[in-house]
């Protein structure tokens, strides 16, 4: 490592961010396992920004182990598969992390299946056109693993008018406490390079760069070991800074361009997809096979086992945390990682496409995090100086707190935000910033939509 | 768990949070304040001690007095005001009548804090509105200062101290002339560099001295190494903005140096502006004040510009020897409009957007 690397310089990177603590020690080192199958799995129809799945399968049916139980509704929509084999108890009304209960596909496990995929036939990427492609992702039910759940096939398809010349390949993971990306980074790189192939084809790219953070010295190695001699795959070392791995901070970094606001990374020629992702369809795409099972990192202080597992979609939140075993004072479970993660209200919850981590908290954990005394804003700038996307956060907290969530819009960019949390995270004064905004968005989406 | 999820936690994300709470920052402003509280009693004695503490207790219980008042729960364990009080004290002659610098500090919290709704709430800085109240009441006591290192500093009261509430303190000219300090008349370096002494016109004084804090003053204003280490330690705990002193006193330097360089004979070398007066003092904790300065990255360069350029002119041109107080002030009430005009340019958008709110 020579003196440039050592001060950080030529590592790409984008201005603002915060440094919160990596807490990925544990999990980061420790090899991928599979978890056991729960006796029961529940699959909601809508895992993916979209029209949900409509259901293919009726109650009492029994279905095989990779079997297609939904199909796509719509282009905005990808199919469902069954992630074991079993029969159908029920389709209905469950409980979702998310919060409402939506419509879900319940499945029985039939025990002492040896739980073979069956499905599928070998089909050759080097031979399908683009069109026959993105067909072909599409029918894995690939979307978003890193955490948006954004329909993969449909990224792919770039609007006539746009031409993307890079694939950025996302294998930051700025989250504190995950480590899937790192793991599946160091174990699955060659399914990875299929799939960055994969993403090249059908978004017609010529090169693709895959962005790691510098915290992930040996995942680089792997990578750039891995990487075929003809350069058009590179690998981009970036700095250890939250949010690095957030898409519009990565293409800054990477490629030094801005997306402009209220647009897609096509716009500037560029299609960005996570590394479990690509990985993922790099496994299941040659075999004509859907998507049933993903990795998750779950970890935290409550829990007795913390690490990478393998875990097949539906599995209930209580399986996983009675399985791993967990403290008695473990009382919050969070979905996601730590900045933009959401908490769980119900052990009933199944893990789903989009989820890649579960973080237990305990008490003690907590008590560092106490929800702290607010007080009212004493304009620090730290907000200012820590916003990715240059918002005056400190600004918009007032005209929220004043509920003027026209202004905020109109002349202070807040749909620019993305609710990465870096403003919350520094506000000594502890008001919910990036609640406030979240609250300000969707009070001027059902005003816009009332007036529609 | 199974018998215990009726008590699962429900948060928003981020679920870690960084950044010292309110309370500790401006603890350890106390901290940083504290060094220069030790030095102004070891330089001034008895009376800057008694200052320092009447000051404190003033502003203290202004807020305590208005938050009972309003019904609100009490506001004084924030620190806060506690800063005020310090910083007041430090900006006052240290013989200044006690009962005046209690009305320094009822003005200040009062008019300038409680009233626009406490904490984060204050246009400008609560200290420097105080001092400015007494400025305009009290002209005379506020231009009266007393020599450093009297040897009996530590067991007697400078007289005017302990003039009585509502009473004109009787004139010490008689007083300094009786301490046995060489060559001392009482006057700052300022007064003697605008007003000169006896025949001789413009005297400098050496700046090692002033660097060092070997001069008379204000009670906390005299020594510009003592207040850069303290700000320095602020600065790099990141509870203050480096951006701000460092502008300010770029804009001084350069505005002092231009007419420096016009006529060395009239006017005072650059040097000696950053380090005489309340400069420091003022551009390293007043005009860094969070509250009342601006947000944007490039909104406290020009803040701080602003005020280093109006504190030259003011003393070089008004009728004080001083303009440090007035400058920053001004540089308050300029500070949302300077934010509003240097708003950041958002990622992913061309043109800044300026708002007219």
């Amino acid at each position: 490592m020579d003196l440039m690397q050592l001060l950080g310089i030529g590592k790409a990177t984008f201005s603002h961010g915060v440094h919160p603590p990596e807490y990925k020690k544990g999990t980061g080192s420790s090899k991928i396992r599979r978890l056991s199958f729960s006796p029961e799995m529940i699959l909601p129809l809508a895992q993916h920004f979209g029209a949900p799945s409509l259901p293919v399968v009726h109650e009492g049916q029994e279905v095989v182990r990779g079997e297609v139980l939904a199909e796509a509704d719509g282009f905005m929509s990808v199919p469902l598969h069954s992630p074991a084999t079993g029969v159908i108890r029920k389709i209905g009304l469950m409980p979702t992390a998310r919060g409402p209960k939506t419509e879900s596909i319940v499945l029985k496990l039939h025990a002492g299946v040896s739980q073979e995929v069956l499905y599928g036939a070998p089909q050759n990427i080097a031979d399908m056109t683009p069109e026959a492609l993105i067909d072909a992702v599409r029918n894995t039910g690939m979307v978003g693993l890193g955490g948006a759940s954004f329909p993969t096939h449909a990224k792919m398809r770039i609007p006539e008018d746009q031409r993307v010349d890079t694939v950025l390949v996302n294998g930051c993971e700025c989250e504190p406490y995950l480590t899937t990306d790192h793991r599946v980074m160091m174990e699955y790189s060659m399914d990875l390079l299929t799939g960055i192939e994969v993403a090249m084809k059908a978004t017609g790219a010529a090169r693709a760069i895959i962005g790691i953070e510098d915290n992930k010295p040996d995942a680089i190695e792997a990578l750039l070991k891995a990487c075929p001699a003809d350069g058009n795959v590179t690998v981009g070392v970036m700095k250890t800074k939250y949010p690095q791995g957030a898409e519009k901070m990565m293409i800054k970094a990477l490629l030094n361009r801005e997306v402009p606001s209220g647009d897609y990374p096509a716009a500037v020629g560029v299609s960005v997809y996570n590394v479990a992702t690509l990985t993922q369809l790099g496994a299941l795409l040659p075999q004509c096979q859907g998507l049933i099972e993903r990795v998750v990192t779950i970890t935290g202080p409550g829990i007795k086992k913390p690490g990478n597992y393998l875990v097949a979609l539906g599995t209930p939140l209580r399986f996983v945390l009675e399985n791993l075993g967990f403290h008695g004072d473990a009382d919050h479970l969070i979905m996601g990682g730590p900045m933009m993660g959401a908490s769980v209200a119900s052990l009933d919850v199944p893990i789903t496409k989009g989820i890649s981590g579960i973080l237990v908290l305990t008490d003690e954990a907590k008590s560092k995090q106490t929800p702290r005394k607010v007080w009212p804003c004493i304009r620090c700038a730290y907000c200012v100086r820590a916003c990715p996307v240059h918002l005056n956060p400190s600004e918009l907290g007032m005209l929220a707190a004043k509920r003027q969530y026209q202004t905020m819009e109109e002349k202070f960019n807040l749909n620019d935000c993305f609710e990465c949390g870096c403003c919350t995270y520094v506000c000594p004064s502890a008001i919910p910033l990036v609640q406030y905004f979240r609250i300000a968005k969707a009070i001027n989406r059902e005003n816009r939509e009332r007036v529609a | 768990m199974t018998d215990k999820q009726a008590i699962v936690q429900l948060r928003v994300a981020p679920h870690l949070r960084h950044a010292p709470s309110v309370d500790q920052i401006m603890r350890n402003v106390v901290y940083a304040l504290l060094p220069i509280c030790a030095f102004a009693i070891y330089q001034f004695g008895l009376s800057a001690l008694a200052l320092i503490l009447v000051t404190t207790l003033a502003c203290t219980s202004t807020e305590q007095l208005f938050c009972k008042l309003s019904g609100k729960p009490t506001t004084v364990n924030d620190f806060s005001a506690v800063i005020t009080g310090l910083l007041l004290a430090l900006t006052l002659p240290p013989g200044f009548p006690l009962w005046m610098a209690a009305v320094a500090g009822f003005i200040g919290i009062a008019l300038t804090k409680v009233m626009f709704g406490g904490i984060g709430f204050n246009v400008f800085n609560p200290a420097l509105v105080g001092r400015a109240f007494v400025q305009a009441a009290f002209p005379v006591a506020i231009t009266t200062w007393t020599p450093a290192f009297a040897p009996d500093r530590f067991s007697e009261f400078i007289p005017s101290s302990l003039t009585l509430p509502f009473m004109v303190p009787e004139p010490i000219t008689d007083w300094i002339k009786g301490i046995p300090v060489d060559g001392f008349s009482g006057a700052t370096p300022l007064a003697l560099q605008k007003f000169g002494e006896g025949n001789q016109d413009h005297v400098t004084t050496d700046n090692l001295d002033l660097f060092l804090g070997m001069t008379s003053g204000s009670a906390g204003e005299t020594s510009a190494l003592l207040i850069l280490l303290c700000g320095a330690y602020l600065a790099l705990r990141q509870m203050m903005d480096w951006r701000i002193p460092t502008a300010m006193l770029s804009g001084a330097f350069i505005t002092a140096g231009c007419f420096y360089l016009f006529d060395p004979q009239a006017y005072p070398a650059p040097l000696f502006t950053l380090l005489s007066g309340g400069m420091m003092l003022g551009a390293v904790f007043m005009a860094s004040d969070m509250i009342a300065s601006p947000t944007t990255p490039a909104g406290v360069w020009v803040y701080g510009l602003l005020i280093g350029f109006l504190a030259v002119i003011i003393r070089l041109f008004g009728g004080l020897p001083e303009g440090v107080m007035y400058a920053i002030l001004f540089g308050n009430a300029a500070s949302p409009l300077i934010g509003a005009a240097t708003q950041p340019r958002v990622y992913g958008t061309r043109r800044k957007k300026v708002p007219n709110r």
